[in-house]
């Protein structure tokens, strides 16, 4: 029966092997904290076990505006806005992209609750703005974007 | 070198007198703050000629300063398009108003860059 300190070198001697061998996530492209694992959520039901929120509602209190279709996938304008108060911070999400989420943004009361950036998108989807209270609740408005030629190459 | 980012910021609420809808000039309004990175945002997951991949590189968080104070601090991720693009509106501004634009990309580089409001 190993010690607890034998296991836990052991342990870090194994993370060691596997960081040399590749197969662990590289240190230089590790980000701080939960949006860690934010960033590498496949579906919304991981975002928001790694965000520590509550379930998705969806609100016509969140807005998003986005084209109906995209002839290039590798620039997709979105915006999201909201008219609910006490919203903390806007993501916007891709669902059909490697990884879900694209943009997380921490808003203040200097800014109004409305952001517009410019998106890749692999294939046709679905598209969601989320708007996440101070107190955990997530909010969320969903489009369907057709896009004709994939962003992936971009 | 990273190239510098555009940044324009515009108040909205009052024409260029300052006095077209009755606000007092030199009062606070909003302005439309647009912003353009400019930055390769390789998302890892494309092959060169030889097909070997090319790492990731991208804008990962951008702080945005108005009087020093961060106002917003955004965090991307390589679903974010190439040169990126991102606009707001900025709350109590005022012409002559120092904006600040500071992005760090995953490897560490990073770039900072101001403007006046006008």
């Amino acid at each position: 029966m190993p010690s607890r300190r034998e296991a836990l070198s052991s342990s870090a001697r194994l993370a060691t092997l596997l960081s040399l061998a590749g197969l662990m996530p590289s240190l230089a492209l590790s980000r701080e904290g939960a949006y860690g694992a934010a960033f590498e959520a496949h579906s919304l039901a991981e975002l928001t076990r790694a965000l520590g929120v509550q379930a998705p509602i969806e609100s016509r209190e969140m807005l998003l505006q986005a084209p109906d279709m995209a002839e290039n996938g590798s620039a997709v304008q979105l915006t999201a806005s909201t008219t609910a108060g006490g919203i903390k911070r806007l993501l916007l999400l891709v669902e059909k992209n490697p990884n879900l989420l694209a943009a997380l943004i921490e808003l203040s009361d200097a800014v109004e609750p409305s952001v517009t950036t410019r998106v890749k998108m692999q294939q046709s989807s679905r598209v969601f703005a989320v708007g996440l209270t101070l107190d955990g609740r997530c909010l969320f408005a969903q489009k369907e974007v057709k896009v004709t030629l994939g962003g992936c190459a971009a | 070198m990273a190239e510098p980012t555009k940044i324009r910021a515009q108040l909205t609420t009052s024409g260029p007198t300052g006095a077209s809808n009755g606000v007092p000039t030199g009062s606070p309004n909003s302005a439309l703050v647009r912003i353009l990175m400019n930055h390769d945002m390789e998302t890892g997951l494309r092959s060169d000629a030889s097909g070997k991949t090319i790492p990731a590189r991208f804008i990962q968080t951008v702080a945005i300063r108005h009087l020093e104070k961060t106002v917003m601090t955004l965090h991307f991720g390589p679903a974010i398009s190439k040169n990126p693009f991102f606009q707001f509106t900025l709350r109590n501004a005022r012409a002559g108003e120092k904006i600040s634009v500071q992005w760090t990309d995953n490897r560490g580089e990073t770039r900072s860059d101001e403007a006046i409001i006008a």
